[in-house]
């Protein structure tokens, strides 16, 4: 296929997803379920593009995505909190003086504006911290380096649900009354997610093309071959943790507007699991397999594998083993089997690209005519 | 804090402690051969408490505690031939990939088998005895925790530096490839590290519930990775260095709880994990390891 041909289609798909995720916002109301999907799917996709970028891209295998994630959203949500909601939200505790200052100095900002800037600052703190705990642990190898983030993701939820911190994360209550995505009649609840999430992601490619991207590629695949080229190996490593951590807090801040409502219970190491589920199933390696494992594993887990959850009878015949929980138990096996037999997920460390779609064409046509394409044609490109 | 709560305490830690070492032997022996944070090992612990609450409502319970050890031997080696064996040659990364989504499997199966409620643990009434000691009073299963997890080490010590099933650990956990190569069966020790494993654990878990009264799908998960810091923190692969790593943990862990911090208890334990690392990356008994490029 032509570049120009690639680009239209690109074009095209783009304006056919807009139009898409526009008509859904209509139906808000009505497909109130596809609509929360989407939004999951692409708040998960960022984060499981930064966590790519961490564990596949840079061979650095952190298990501390909840944490990160935990700071972004209570930071966007103490951020977009109403200010004349705060008080009842902080009921039990009363809140800092120090929010309710910068809460007062921000409240000539429109909502719009300051929803950006908190997802922002999320971020920033995230960064920050990443930037501290990076120096010490990144010099750790492998599998002590996943124990030792996933210890740091639990080490700030306890410090988030402990009775020192209740004026400012409200302790063990939670935060309530977060806005959610779009305004009153809905407009927005699809595009904001969707447009954070594109930009997100398309910084974290240009990163990845970068000669930095290039760089922390060097050091997932041989670290000392790498040093010896002359990276700079902390510096790289500790730039990559910092720039995911960024991310990981901009998804954990989009998950508090979906929710609307967190406690220090929703960042418990299992978010770790699954947005690692998404980058496994998806590919280690490839930001469209991340992207596309996002949108699968969440459609799969909350809709398309619901009916394992609910008892069938056909007839007199009551279908065995449906009952609540056998949807996760399938979705668990086939996460084993993806992991076992398949190794390199959907798009293993490829990108998707036009050509596929007419190479795939021809594989399922081999497929299903079961004899050999004689048109042999592999190269058109 | 008067010396009789001080000493209430100190029982009290040294209990939940023999209880962690117990499995941190399991994540020790396990990482010493195949060099793998086997996250499984908190859900396998859970399981055997889940056989323990089945057995006993059907059989007295002296045969349910062997019932369900040589259950949760049969559950820890199938766990190693479907996951961890067909990776054996792929990359590390994979296999622990694998491990965490074992893991999150048998969160699920229990979930879906049991229901996410807790359930409560069967009492043994030896155990739940109570004994009284001057002004200290504790139920049998505070001493006996202790008492048993030396024993068992001891046992086990003996069997790593006396026989040949040993010998054949101890060389397959210095050099995996080179060990082949003498012609020792690596898929037979692997399984012997397993089974070794899993039965502590299915004791831990006897002594570890029987003081919680209560079982849930996930109540595994985070004394697991507990005990993974206690073996890091005693040096991973050395079986002492797992102990006084679980006694110590369980100890601090008792007295932070005691002065008022339990929510910090977890954090602190990951806490003297990253310090752990910074400062004595092999651990207090662990040889040291140069890298080979």
């Amino acid at each position: 296929m032509k570049k120009s041909t690639k680009t239209l289609c690109s074009c095209i798909a783009l304006a056919l997803l807009v139009g898409f995720l526009l008509y859904m916002e209509t139906l808000k109301t009505t497909q109130g379920m596809a609509v929360s999907i989407l939004q999951k799917g692409a708040i998960f996709s960022i984060a499981a593009v930064s966590m790519n970028l961490l564990n596949g891209f840079t061979g650095l295998f952190s298990l501390g995505q909840a944490g990160f994630m935990a700071i972004g959203a209570y930071v966007t949500a103490i951020f977009t909190i109403p200010t004349e909601k705060i008080v009842a939200v902080y009921y039990m505790n009363g809140v800092s003086e120090g929010i309710m200052s910068i809460k007062r100095a921000l409240s000539f900002l429109p909502e719009p504006v300051l929803v950006l800037l908190a997802l922002i600052a999320g971020g920033l703190v995230a960064a920050g911290f990443a930037a501290l705990v990076g120096i010490p642990v990144l010099r750790l190898k492998s599998d002590y380096l996943a124990i030792a983030t996933l210890g740091f993701s639990e080490i700030i939820r306890a410090l988030i649900s402990s009775p020192q911190m209740d004026k400012i994360t409200n302790g063990s209550y939670g935060l309530k009354n977060i806005p959610g995505f779009g305004g009153e009649n809905g407009l927005g609840c699809l595009l904001v997610p969707f447009g954070i999430a594109a930009l997100c992601i398309v910084i974290m490619v240009l990163l990845i093309r970068s000669s930095y991207g290039r760089a922390f590629k060097a050091i997932a695949e041989d670290e000392v071959a790498a040093e010896a080229m002359g990276i700079n190996l902390a510096h790289h490593k500790e730039m990559a943790f910092v720039i995911s951590s960024f991310f990981t807090a901009v998804a954990g801040g989009l998950l508090a507007m979906y929710m609307r409502s967190i406690e220090a219970k929703t960042f418990q190491v299992i978010l770790t699991y699954d947005i690692l589920l998404i980058v496994v199933i998806g590919g280690i390696g490839s930001v469209t397999g991340s992207v596309i494992g996002a949108f699968l594993v969440t459609a799969s887990k909350e809709w398309w594998l619901r009916f394992f959850d609910t008892p069938l009878k056909i007839g007199n015949f009551q279908v065995p083993l449906l009952r609540t929980g056998f949807r996760m138990v399938i979705f668990s096996l086939l996460l084993m089997a993806v992991v076992l037999f398949w190794r390199r997920g959907l798009m293993g460390n490829r990108e998707f690209n036009w050509d596929d779609i007419p190479r795939f064409g021809r594989w399922v046509k081999r497929k299903f005519t079961k004899t050999p394409a004689t048109e042999g044609g592999e190269r058109n490109g | 804090m008067s010396l009789t709560t001080f000493l209430q305490h100190c029982l009290t830690g040294i209990s939940l402690g023999g209880a962690y070492a117990l499995i941190a032997i399991g994540y020790t022996m396990v990482y010493g051969i195949l060099r793998l944070i086997n996250f499984a090992h908190g859900d396998i612990f859970m399981m055997a408490g889940y056989f323990m609450v089945f057995a006993v409502s059907s059989m007295p319970w002296p045969i349910a505690i062997v019932v369900v050890i040589v259950g949760t031997i049969i559950l820890g080696v199938a766990i190693e031939r479907a996951a961890y064996k067909p990776l054996r040659s792929s990359p590390r990364m994979s296999i622990m990939i694998s491990a965490i989504g074992m893991s999150y499997f048998l969160q699920n199966l229990a979930t879906y088998l049991f229901s996410a409620l807790p359930r409560a643990y069967p009492e043994i009434p030896l155990l739940k005895r109570i004994f009284q000691i001057g002004d200290l009073s504790a139920s049998l299963v505070t001493f006996v925790t202790p008492v048993l997890t030396v024993l068992l080490v001891i046992v086990l010590m003996s069997i790593i530096n006396h026989t040949k099933a040993g010998m054949a650990m101890r060389a397959v956990s210095k050099d995996f490839e080179t060990s082949q190569l003498m012609g020792i069966k690596i898929n037979n020790v692997i399984s012997m590290t397993f089974v070794i494993g899993s039965a502590l654990a299915a004791v831990g878990s006897i002594l570890y519930f029987t003081d919680r009264m209560s079982v849930t799908p996930f109540s595994g998960a985070l004394p697991g990775l507990k005990c993974f810091v206690a073996a890091v923190l005693g040096g991973i692969g050395s079986i002492p260095g797992a102990v006084v790593g679980g006694f110590l943990i369980g100890i601090c862990e008792t007295f932070l709880v005691a002065l008022g911090y339990s929510t910090f208890s977890d954090a602190f334990t990951f806490l003297l994990l990253i310090v752990m690392l910074l400062l004595r990356p092999t651990g207090l008994f662990g040889e040291k390891i140069t890298d080979k490029v």
